[in-house]
């Protein structure tokens, strides 16, 4: 019916762009989520409700700031120019910021509700036996917290695969570059190819079925070895 | 008394013929307009609603989307899609009402950049475009927009289609296109003619025309849509269709930028 050889590049560029944002949330947001958890400063939660803001504001909202964020006049022109680029407008490294900035309440507020659930006893238990507060958080916080850093991360990379406002308005669909699965399944119906339409519509179907049945049963498997 | 009763029979005719002429009740009309009539369609619609009383829901957006959605049942009573096809397939699914289609402009295309691009149109043209100053030019996306086939099609005739592939940036439709660069995101852009001249665009940047014989003529088409006499907004939906089609109609759309078909197109 139609060649899926044409299906396949974006199919892999969604995984890595998913992939990549999911590392790097996990490596800032962990520590972000570590100081929400624990931090008693009164403007604490001010800090949290920015990183929530994705969670309402539509995505043209942040796709409209980060085109001209991004873009040759914003300040992600300026530091593009250090690389000897224009404007990361367009790029699979403004994607990653973009999705990083997008998909971070998803990360974020999973972690802390799991370093909050740990408490104060295992830390105090930990100094005793004078572990370093990075100790602490390394070999004590960070293991009792693993259901929330892998809900975190499931949903994390879960949210990047389905996103699609923000690419539309930053990312200039470029093939290998920008052209995530939603967006070729957008062109795919506006060309009227519903032949492809269908095949990554159903598979997105699917894996979003999967991703969030195993985010439950590992979270149940998980709560019921530590008890 | 029968004179007086014929007269009084032919009055009660008289009656209820003017009842019968006065105008139709007013009707919402919803229409479908591609992007690129963003400034002329809201012109157009401010006089129509002015002078028959009707109101219009407009809704801007690609004409591709548009025809998928009308495909699937959406509830607009009139289509001006930015190519003739797209009417015409609709015809053929028996979606529209017959013989309502029409070409009403033909659209063209420039070549546009911001006041603060070093570029400069007036001595190359779109051979501009190969400059290595261009990082980024936005196009529609030809996959879907008939602007962007036009705007590939004029870089292959041109012969620098292959030197500024890799620049090459896509808008969802021509208005987001016209966006990209408008917003400096891309340094150059190729949109239609018509956006280029409304009033957000013009004082912000410098365009250059593109020859027409360089690419397929983009015939605009627009249809009513059969979903107008099932809403019973038929009455307001050929009133458009005539306000459109009228001097008035005409001279906006001139105004900005469409030729008006096989008037003042050159011949090809």
């Amino acid at each position: 019916v139609f060649d899926s050889g044409e299906l396949w590049p974006p199919i892999r560029l969604t995984l890595l762009l998913a992939s990549i944002t999911t590392i790097v949330l996990l490596i800032v947001g962990t520590p972000l989520a570590w100081w929400l958890a624990r931090s008693r400063a009164r403007w604490k939660e001010a800090i949290a409700t920015v990183v929530a803001l994705p969670l309402v504001l539509p995505p043209t909202v942040l796709g409209f700031y980060l085109l001209v964020a991004l873009g040759p006049n914003g300040p992600g022109g300026w530091i593009a120019g250090i690389f000897g680029a224009r404007s990361f407008a367009f790029t699979f490294e403004g994607l990653v910021f973009g999705s990083v900035l997008y998909s971070m309440p998803f990360v974020v507020q999973p972690i802390r509700n799991a370093f909050e659930a740990v408490g104060e006893r295992p830390l105090e238990v930990a100094a005793t036996l004078r572990a370093t507060r990075f100790d602490a958080f390394w070999s004590v916080a960070l293991p009792l917290a693993r259901p929330g850093l892998i809900t975190g991360a499931m949903l994390g990379f879960a949210h990047t695969v389905g996103e699609f406002g923000v690419v539309l308005m930053i990312g200039g669909n470029i093939q290998n570059e920008t052209r995530v699965l939603s967006i070729a399944i957008y062109d795919h119906v506006q060309s009227l190819q519903w032949a492809q339409a269908h095949v990554l519509a159903a598979g997105m179907l699917v894996f979003s079925f999967v991703v969030i049945l195993a985010m439950t049963v590992i979270e149940k498997r998980m709560r019921r070895g530590r008890l | 008394v029968l004179s007086t009763m014929k007269f009084k029979s032919m009055l009660l005719a008289l009656v209820v013929l003017f009842g019968c002429a006065s105008p139709p009740s007013p009707t919402e009309v919803l229409v479908a307009a591609a992007s690129d009539l963003n400034f002329p369609v809201r012109e157009i619609i401010a006089g129509f609603e002015r002078q028959t009383g009707h109101t219009v829901k407009l809704s801007l957006g690609s004409s591709g989307n548009f025809y998928a959605q009308i495909a699937n049942g959406a509830p607009f009573d009139v289509f001006l899609s930015a190519d003739i096809t797209y009417p015409q397939k609709l015809e053929e699914s028996d979606l529209t009402e017959p013989g309502s289609i029409f070409v009403y402009g033909i659209g063209r295309i420039v070549v546009w950049a911001r006041n603060d691009s070093p570029l400069d149109f007036g001595n190359r043209g779109i051979q501009t475009l190969v400059d290595p100053a261009i990082h980024k030019i936005a196009i529609a996306n030809p996959q879907h927009a008939p602007y962007g086939r036009a705007a590939v099609s004029s870089m292959q005739h041109f012969e620098i289609y292959e030197a500024v592939k890799s620049k090459l940036v896509l808008g969802e439709n021509i208005s987001q296109t016209a966006q990209l660069v408008q917003s400096g995101a891309a340094d150059a852009g190729i949109i239609a003619l018509s956006l280029a001249v409304g009033d957000t665009m013009k004082s912000a940047g410098s365009y250059w025309e593109i020859p027409l014989e360089s690419y397929p003529k983009i015939e605009q088409g627009a249809v009513i849509l059969k979903q107008a006499r099932n809403a019973g907004h038929l009455d307001g939906a050929q009133a458009f269709m005539e306000t459109l089609k009228s001097p008035e109609g005409q001279t906006v759309l001139k105004k900005y930028g469409f030729f008006l078909p096989g008037r003042d197109e050159p011949a090809q």
